[in-house]
């Protein structure tokens, strides 16, 4: 799977990281020989395995349906760039 | 079984008919204390950010634990809409980036679904009956809430219903008019309500609907049905968050119209996401939706695959309460209901049991036509259902049987009930305190009748040429008798005594 800078531009968009154009045929490099190193393991015969999943091998441990957390509206709001009145403040998005 | 080109479901364009084919998508709130994955509470009116966790607030490092409760709402669901449960599910990121959305991703299930397909009973208007195929049930996580009124230049966010436990109920493209969409969404609606798993209070927003429309030409849906074959039907528009059975079908209608307008004038129809504007009684383009449709899903590392016992999941069924299919069969069955009334009964199960309770050893006809209409309009009045009756099922019982038994007339039972709801005490005592028993003593009834006839010669003598005056006689000897005079009695005596 090879790559190109468009694709490059499209992911860094969806995942909102900003990256110059002059940055794109670099990093297109850069990825192509992380999938080719990647590829390797395709030599490996798995027909018959099940993939897996997680390299813990338990059932996933699940939670009673009981209130245990909340009501800790400054630690919520610690890290935000802006708030008021218990709200996070963000620039206007309107549909 | 109505057929697939019935002209009922034809939407007639300038070069033609069209048909339109819709699938829905259901987001029902889980009935929870605790979010899918924290410990903070689901609700409805707390302060800003008081519902919120650190995990849902998408802090570094905090981990998600699945509520074992949603797990079993889902189970009891998909059991309850006859589908599949898939003993073995998982848990994938959707990724975009939206202020409502603090972790940059949204939990839900793609690739394994906790259920399968399945199938839905849903009743038309004209009491025909058409399924509607369930494709999944999957539990995924809602978002925060943005309010835009606070600042001119800022959006407000609160993330107390982020990581609200939602089953989203995913339909075939079986739904074809916008009253079929209406009534499925009942349906599915009233099954939830009965498992107890959504509360199903649409103003709050925890049932609301997305709307996969598209339209196609006069006979292409039959094509799609034998071969199973999209490529039969149209290009499809989602209408996002549709909360109202108004706006649903407005919504709809909206849409179907501007897609076939579009068609008509030799365009194509983009596949977008749109959103239902009821002021302005549109559908418009959700750009900012568009741009992030690449959701790059892939399998939550943080959470476990989820692996059921068929032993829970036959105590889950085990469970189950009497659905509304099986409640209106038996309802017919039992109590030699019409269908109709059936199905008006079982809209509630609290309206069903509460026919249940009344009619014991009485009239069911009877009984059913008091809960369906004087007791349903008093409680509608009042903005009330039945679960918050005042008014107990034997007083509703008592009265049929003072009907029954000929102690009071149909038209003074209106009026004892009036008392009853008042609050004057059972029906028994409001017709003794106001002397409202019917006069069957026929000696009482030909001395009022007798005396109307001594008063009125000429029209006594004239009922013979003019049958039709004999009603005026009948509504003198009511008045008379205070209205409490049997009916029948009456009629019988008048047309001796007038020799008709």
């Amino acid at each position: 799977m090879a790559i190109d800078a468009a694709t490059v531009r499209r992911v860094a968009h969806l995942a909102r990281i900003k990256t110059p154009e002059d940055r794109l045929e670099p990093l297109a490099a850069e990825l192509n020989g992380i999938l080719a190193w990647i590829e390797q393991l395709n030599e490996v015969d798995v027909t018959g395995v099940e993939p897996m999943t997680s390299n813990v091998a338990q059932p996933m441990r699940l939670r009673d349906d009981v209130v245990t957390d909340g009501n800790k509206v400054a630690d919520v709001l610690g890290n935000a760039p802006r708030s008021a009145d218990g709200f996070f403040v963000v620039p206007k998005v309107v549909e | 079984m109505v057929s697939m080109t019935d002209n009922t479901k034809l939407i007639q364009g300038r070069t033609g008919p069209w048909e339109i084919v819709m699938g829905l998508e259901i987001h029902a709130q889980v009935a929870s204390k605790a979010k899918l994955f924290s410990g903070a509470a689901v609700g409805f009116g707390a302060g800003p950010n008081e519902q919120v966790s650190l995990v849902d607030a998408g802090f570094p490092g905090m981990l998600p634990t699945l509520n074992k409760y949603c797990v079993e709402q889902a189970v009891r669901t998909g059991l309850g809409l006859n589908a599949q449960i898939n003993r073995r599910s998982q848990f994938d990121r959707k990724n975009y980036f939206y202020p409502d959305l603090p972790t940059g991703y949204q939990i839900s299930q793609l690739y394994f679904p906790i259920v399968g397909e399945g199938v839905v009973e849903v009743e038309a208007e004209d009491g025909s009956f058409f399924n509607v195929g369930i494709e999944r049930l999957h539990l995924e996580q809602d978002a925060g809430k943005l309010i835009h009124d606070l600042s001119p230049t800022e959006s407000y966010v609160d993330l107390n219903r982020a990581g609200t436990a939602l089953m989203e109920i995913v339909s075939r493209p079986d739904i074809r008019s916008p009253e079929e969409a209406v009534a499925y969404v009942k349906k599915i609606r009233t099954i939830l309500i009965y498992l107890g798993t959504c509360d199903g209070d649409m103003e709050k927003g925890n049932l609301r609907a997305d709307v996969n429309v598209s339209v196609c030409r006069e006979g292409q849906y039959a094509k799609y049905k034998a071969t199973g074959d999209f490529s039969h039907l149209g290009t499809r528009c989602e209408i996002k968050n549709v909360n109202s059975f108004r706006f649903i079908s407005q919504a709809i209608n909206y849409e179907a119209r501007r897609q076939i307008e579009i068609l008509e004038d030799g365009g194509k129809i983009d596949q977008e996401t749109r959103l239902y504007d009821p002021t302005a009684g549109e559908t418009r383009s959700m750009r900012s939706k568009e741009e992030a449709m690449d959701y790059r899903y892939f399998p939550d590392p943080d959470l476990l695959p989820l692996e059921l016992e068929q032993a829970w999941i036959d105590d889950i069924k085990a469970s189950l309460p009497e659905l509304p299919d099986a409640k209106r069969r038996r309802l017919m069955a039992d109590y030699g209901l019409s269908q109709y009334d059936a199905v008006v009964l079982i809209s509630e199960q609290a309206k069903a049991d509460y026919f249940e309770a009344a009619a014991k050893g009485r009239d069911a006809k009877l009984v059913s036509n008091w809960v369906t209409n004087e007791v349903s309009a008093r409680l509608a009045a009042d903005g009330k259902d039945f679960s918050e009756n005042p008014l107990p099922a034997a007083h509703v019982a008592q009265l049929v049987e003072l009907i029954e038994t000929n102690v009071i007339s149909s038209k003074i039972a209106k009026q004892v009930f009036d008392l009853v709801w008042s609050g004057e005490g059972s029906p028994a005592e409001v017709v003794e305190k106001h002397g409202l028993k019917q006069v069957t003593d026929t000696g009482a009834i030909e001395k009022a009748i007798d005396e109307i006839i001594a008063a009125n010669p000429d029209k006594a003598a004239g009922v013979a040429e003019k049958p039709q005056s004999l009603g005026w006689f009948v509504g003198q000897v009511m008045k008379a008798t205070g209205g409490k005079a049997n009916p029948a009695a009456v009629n019988d005596i008048l047309k001796a005594k007038l020799g008709l």
